[in-house]
């Protein structure tokens, strides 16, 4: 059972990055482009500055092309990423179907990509945005990184939080009650967390505000259609698979409890 | 609105009743955690794998060199993590 959830996840989330890659090729890698003629515009400078001063930099060697980065690259970071992530969902989805609230898989799954959007992504996003190449100072990289996962495990812990406290409010108030309350709860401690970690701000004073504007929007995008893709995806073959097993009756989820 | 499953206490009938559009696929009784607990072992491998893509040869390193980082890296930005 656990097993085929996997298999069905992971070729979900295969086929969402799919999805995404010609996404990010046809909006995202022209603004990495861009990106990444302003960085070499800056590096000109400074090595014909360096030059004019007797310093002569040792060019940095190119592992890979430009145009491999941007083609099989691109395609095999977000295959990795899109099916682990479909793996992953199969997992939280094998707990919660029939656990966290009463609605069939379809459902379950939705709401399984539409919370795991929020906590993964956007949240942890609205702290610490998605930036095009030349942006990031190389010196900064450990604490970057570091705060960066800081912010999504705090962000998924007070989504597992909110998703419980929701779960228990609603025996004594209701469905919609209880998740206005949870939905509260996460805003109110995921802004705590924002506001208590260190801001980062690396971006060059005349870094062309447009790119970086449409640099982050890309990223969004790809991720909305990522996670879109593994809520319904992955529901509609589950609606499917669960249809010919036959519906089961409340008295015999809330033994299942017990 | 019963649309978190009760502790037993819900009458199945009235649930059945008032909220029928509220799963039109029908509940499925849950897979038993220690079935699902073996399975945490892929979780980990994908976690793993997100690793790879997100900040391998950046911050931390397993593999030595450069060429996992250069190789994902168009990705790594645009997929929101941290690189240069
Ligand atoms: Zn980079």
């Amino acid at each position: 059972m656990v097993r085929t959830l996997l298999i069905r996840g992971m070729l979900v989330g295969f086929l969402a990055g799919l999805l995404v890659f010609g996404f990010a090729r046809v909006f995202g890698e022209p603004q990495v482009d861009r990106a990444i003629a302003f960085e070499t515009a800056m590096d000109d400078a400074r090595i014909k500055a360096d030059a004019a001063r007797g310093i002569h930099d040792a060019a940095e060697p190119e592992l890979v092309s430009r145009p491999m980065q941007a083609s099989y690259g691109l395609l095999t970071g977000v295959m990795v990423y899109g099916t682990a992530f479909g793996g992953l969902f199969a997992l939280v989805f094998a707990f919660a179907n029939g656990r966290l609230v009463a609605l069939g898989p379809r459902a379950v799954s939705g709401l399984l990509g539409l919370l795991g959007f929020v906590a993964f992504y956007l949240v942890p996003n609205l702290k610490y945005p998605a930036n095009p190449p030349s942006v990031g100072h190389p010196d900064t990289i450990g604490l970057r990184t570091e705060l960066y996962v800081v912010m999504m495990a705090l962000s998924i812990a007070a989504m597992v939080a909110a998703v419980m406290l929701c779960r228990r409010l609603a025996f004594r108030y209701g469905a919609w009650s209880a998740a206005t309350i949870a939905a509260a709860s996460y805003i109110a401690a995921v802004a705590v967390a924002a506001w208590a970690l260190p801001a980062i701000d690396e971006v060059p004073g005349d870094f062309p505000a447009v790119v970086l504007w449409n640099f982050r929007t890309d990223s969004f995008g790809m991720q909305l259609l990522l996670w879109t893709t593994l809520g319904l995806g992955f529901g509609v073959l589950t609606g499917r698979a669960d249809a010919d097993r036959g519906r089961r009756s409340m008295r015999q989820i809330s033994a299942a409890w017990r | 609105m019963a649309l978190f499953q009760p502790g037993g206490t819900l009458d199945p009938q009235e649930f059945q009743m008032s909220d029928t559009t509220f799963h039109p696929d029908g509940v499925v009784t849950p897979i038993p955690v220690r079935e699902i607990l073996p399975w945490l072992i892929f979780g980990a491998l994908m976690l793993l794998a997100i690793y790879f893509v997100g900040a391998e040869e950046g911050a931390t390193a397993i593999v030595p060199g450069m060429y996992v980082h250069e190789w994902v890296h168009d990705s790594r930005h645009l997929l929101g993590f941290p690189c240069h």
